[in-house]
C-alpha cells in the first residue's frame, strides 16, 4: 500500500477503529452511568425529603418518592431568621465579593498580559503565590488584625459582613487575576496595539477594547468568585456575629443545633445552594462564546 | 476628503541613524538613516527578520528606539507615546475591535481624540461611502470578509486624516487576486489623498509597484534607499541585485581582464571609461533575465546553451539552462532567494550556473535543442565577489 492509499483510507474512516469498539463505548457509558448514579443519591434525597410532607418523612422510607409534592418544608426553612437572614446576608457579601474582584482581577490580568511593566515577571509570581496560601494560615493574624479594625462581628454595624466581603475580595485576586491574565494574553497584541495608535491611553484600552472582549473571563472568574465567597464557612464563621450570619453558618446552626424535621433542614439545604446553580446557568454560556471572532484576518 | 478638516496635512518624516537592540542583545535594526518627503509613498522591504517591521513600530511608537532619533514633521516624537503621535496603523491581521461595529470601529481614533459627534460622523459616513462599506456599517467584524476587514482597517486609518499611515503588510492575508486589486486601490488612494505613506512588505513586486522610493533593508541595515527603477537598474550591492526583480538577476562567476569579461567562456566588453575597464580581476557578474535576446547580427557576443527546462507563459516564455562556469553562492544571494517564495531555491543542487532568460514565443525554443543567445553588454552588472558591492 503506497502512502497515499494508505492516507486516503485513514481520511475516509475518520479514525482508525478496532472491531471491539462498540462494545468498548458500550462499557465506557455504563460505567459512567452507574458513577453519575453514585454521586446524584446525596441530591436525589435531598430533592425528594425536601418535597416531602412532615408526616412522610421517615428514615426507612427516605429513598421513597413522596406521595404529594408538598412546598411547605421551603417556607417553613424561609420562614427562619437563620436562613432569610443568612441568604440576605451571603447575597450581600457574594454580589459584590464576585464582582469588585473581577474587575480589580481584569485591571490587573490586562495590565500584567498587555502591558507590561519593568518587574511584571516578578509582580506575577507574588500575586498567583496568593492562591495558595491555606485559610487556616492567615486566620489567626487576620482576626487580629480585623478586630484592630474594628471590622470584626459585634464591634462593626454590619455584624462584620463588611469586612468579610472585602477578605473575599482579596483573597479572590490571585485567581481572578490568573483568569484575566490568562485570557487577556491570548488576545492579538495588535488590537491593543492598533487602540493606542488610534489615541486610546491605557485606561481606555482597557475599558473600550480589552474589557468587552472579556466577557467569558469575567464569566469564568464570577461563577468562580460568586461559588467560593457563598459557599465560605471559616472565614465567615471567624468574622461575623449573629446578624452578620452568611447562610453558610445559619444552616449549620440550624441543622446541628436544633432539632427541625429532615423536610425542613433539606429544603434549607437546597435553598442555600440555589444561587450558585442560578449563577452558573445565567453565566456559564460566556464559557464557550467567541468574543474575538472577527477581529483578526480570519 | 474633498473639503479638508483643519489639520497640518501631510509631513515627512526623518529617521537618524535609528537603532533597536531587543531585549537578550539581538540587534535588530543597525543605524538607519532614512528621511521620507511629505506625501511620499516609501515602501520597506526585506527578507523576513530584516528589521523592516521594527523600523514601522518605531516610527508608530510601539517599540522603543534604542539609539537615533525619530522626527514626524519638525518634531522629535523618540520619546513620545504612540497615542501622541497622530499616525495612524494599518496591522497585518487588521486588528478590528470584535465588539464594536463597523461604524465604531471607523470612529474610534476620532472619538478617542475628542472629535465633535457631528463632525465624527460626517467623516465616518465619507469614508466609509469611498471604500464602499456604507452598507456594513452596523455589522461587526465577525460578519464581514476578509477583503472588507481589510477596507475597515484602511478606513480606521484614512478617516483619521493623521500625520502618516503606517502600513506593515496590510495585503498579505488577502488571496492574490484580491491582493492584486487592492495594491491598485491603494496607489489610487495614495494618489487622492496624498498623504504620507510607509509601507512594509516582503514582496518585492508589491514593493516596485506600489513606492516612490523603496528601501531595502538587510539584517537591520538599509541596503539601498532608492526610485524601483534605480533600484532595478542600479542595485548598490548584490543583495539587493538579487532581491529586486522577478524571475530573479543571474549571477555567475567570472573574471575582468583587458577590458573584457569572462563570462562562462564568452568575452563580453565591459562598459568604456569604467575603473573596471583596465582592472584584472575575479567579479560576480550579474545578468537580468531580460538582458538576453535570441541572437541575432547586432554583434553583441552569442553564447550558445541548451535549455533544460522551457517555461511557457503565453506571451512570453522562460528558458532555464546551465552555463559552464561556477555557481555563485554567497550569503547575499542565499538570503535574497530564501526570501522569495520557497519554490525559487533548487531542489537539485548543481555546482554550474543555472540561468534564467525570458524570450518572446514567436521562435519556438525545446528542452535540449541548442540554443544561441546574444547578451547586451550594457546590460550587466558586476560585484566584488568578497564584499558583494556593485563595481563600474
Amino acid at each position: 500500500m503506497t502512502v497515499e492509499s494508505l492516507e486516503a483510507d485513514r481520511s475516509q474512516a475518520g479514525r482508525i477503529r478496532s472491531r471491539w469498539s462498540p462494545y468498548v463505548n458500550t462499557a465506557r457509558y455504563l460505567v459512567l452511568f452507574a458513577f453519575a448514579c453514585f454521586f446524584l443519591m446525596p441530591v436525589y434525597v435531598m430533592v425528594v425529603t425536601a418535597l416531602k410532607d412532615s408526616v412522610e418523612v421517615s428514615v426507612p422510607g427516605m429513598w421513597e418518592l413522596p406521595q404529594r409534592l408538598s412546598l411547605e418544608s421551603f417556607q417553613a426553612a424561609w420562614d427562619k431568621p437563620a436562613i432569610r437572614r443568612g441568604f440576605v446576608n451571603s447575597v450581600l457579601l457574594a454580589v459584590p465579593a464576585s464582582l469588585i474582584s473581577s474587575m480589580l482581577g481584569a485591571a490587573n490580568g490586562f495590565v500584567l498580559a498587555k502591558w507590561r511593566f519593568p518587574g511584571a515577571n516578578v509582580v506575577f509570581p507574588l500575586i498567583l503565590f496568593g492562591m495558595f496560601i491555606p485559610y487556616q494560615a492567615v486566620l489567626i493574624p487576620l482576626t487580629r488584625f480585623m478586630t484592630d479594625l474594628n471590622l470584626r462581628g459585634g464591634n462593626d454595624p454590619t455584624g462584620g459582613l463588611f469586612g468579610l466581603t472585602l477578605i473575599h475580595i482579596i483573597y479572590g485576586l490571585p485567581i481572578t487575576t490568573l483568569i484575566f491574565r490568562s485570557y487577556f494574553a491570548g488576545i492579538s497584541d495588535e488590537i491593543i496595539e492598533s487602540s493606542q495608535v488610534d489615541g486610546a491611553g491605557m485606561l481606555r484600552t482597557f475599558f473600550f477594547v480589552a474589557l468587552p472582549v472579556s466577557l467569558p473571563a469575567f464569566g469564568v472568574s464570577m461563577i468562580w468568585q460568586f461559588t467560593s465567597a457563598w459557599n465560605d464557612f471559616l472565614f465567615g464563621f471567624v468574622m461575623t456575629s449573629t446578624k452578620g450570619w452568611p447562610i453558610t453558618i445559619g444552616l449549620n446552626n440550624i441543622a446541628n443545633v436544633q432539632t427541625i424535621p429532615f423536610n425542613e433542614a433539606m429544603a434549607s439545604a437546597l435553598l442555600a445552594s440555589l444561587p450558585t446553580l442560578l449563577v452558573y446557568v445565567l453565566l456559564g454560556r460566556f464559557f464557550m462564546r467567541g468574543l474575538m471572532a472577527g477581529a483578526l484576518k480570519g | 476628503m474633498t473639503e479638508k478638516t483643519p489639520t497640518a496635512g501631510p509631513v515627512g518624516i526623518r529617521l537618524e541613524r535609528v537603532s533597536k537592540r531587543f531585549r537578550g542583545g539581538v540587534l535588530a535594526v543597525d543605524g538607519v538613516d532614512l528621511e521620507i518627503e511629505p506625501g511620499e509613498f516609501v515602501v520597506l522591504v526585506g527578507p523576513s527578520g530584516c528589521g523592516k517591521s521594527t523600523v514601522l513600530r518605531m516610527i508608530a511608537g510601539l517599540e522603543d528606539v534604542s539609539a537615533g532619533r525619530v522626527y514626524l514633521g519638525d518634531r522629535d516624537v523618540t520619546n513620545e507615546l504612540p497615542q501622541h503621535r497622530d499616525v495612524a496603523m494599518v496591522f497585518q491581521s487588521y486588528a478590528l475591535y470584535p465588539r464594536m461595529t463597523v461604524r465604531r470601529n471607523l470612529g474610534f481614533g476620532l472619538r478617542m481624540r475628542g472629535t465633535p459627534r457631528a463632525e465624527r460622523e460626517r467623516r465616518v459616513a465619507e469614508v466609509a461611502q469611498v471604500l464602499g462599506l456604507d452598507h456594513l456599517l452596523d455589522r461587526r467584524p465577525a460578519a464581514l470578509s476578509g477583503g472588507q476587514r481589510q477596507r475597515v482597517a484602511m478606513g480606521r486609518a484614512i478617516v483619521r486624516e493623521p500625520k502618516a499611515f503606517l502600513m506593515d503588510e496590510p495585503l498579505s492575508n488577502l488571496d492574490a487576486k484580491l491582493r492584486v486589486s487592492m495594491r491598485t486601490q491603494l496607489s489610487l488612494l495614495h494618489q487622492r489623498l496624498g498623504a504620507t505613506t510607509v509601507y512594509v512588505t516582503h514582496d518585492q513586486i508589491e514593493a516596485m509597484t506600489l513606492g516612490q522610493r523603496v528601501a531595502v533593508l538587510r539584517d537591520g541595515s538599509l541596503q539601498q534607499y532608492d526610485t524601483p527603477q534605480r533600484l532595478f537598474r542600479e542595485p548598490v550591492n548584490l543583495f539587493v541585485a538579487a532581491f529586486i526583480g522577478s524571475p530573479s538577476m543571474n549571477f555567475v562567476e567570472g573574471s575582468v581582464s583587458g577590458g573584457t569579461a569572462d563570462l562562462a567562456g564568452v568575452r563580453v566588453p565591459v562598459p568604456a571609461g569604467t575603473p573596471l575597464a583596465g582592472a584584472e580581476r575575479p567579479v560576480i557578474i550579474g545578468v537580468r533575465p531580460t538582458a538576453m535576446a535570441l541572437a541575432t547580427a547586432n554583434g553583441w557576443p552569442q553564447l550558445t546553451v541548451e535549455p533544460s527546462i522551457v517555461e511557457d507563459l503565453g506571451d512570453e516564455r522562460y528558458v532555464i539552462f546551465d552555463v559552464d562556469a561556477p555557481r555563485v553562492d554567497t550569503d547575499a544571494t542565499r538570503a535574497a532567494v530564501a526570501a522569495r517564495s520557497a519554490d525559487e531555491t533548487s531542489l537539485l543542487v548543481t555546482e554550474r550556473a543555472r540561468f534564467t532568460v525570458r524570450l518572446p514565443t514567436d521562435v519556438p525554443v525545446s528542452v535540449g535543442e541548442p540554443l544561441t543567445l546574444s547578451v547586451n553588454p550594457d546590460r550587466l552588472h558586476f560585484f566584488d565577489p568578497q564584499t558583494g558591492a556593485a563595481l563600474g
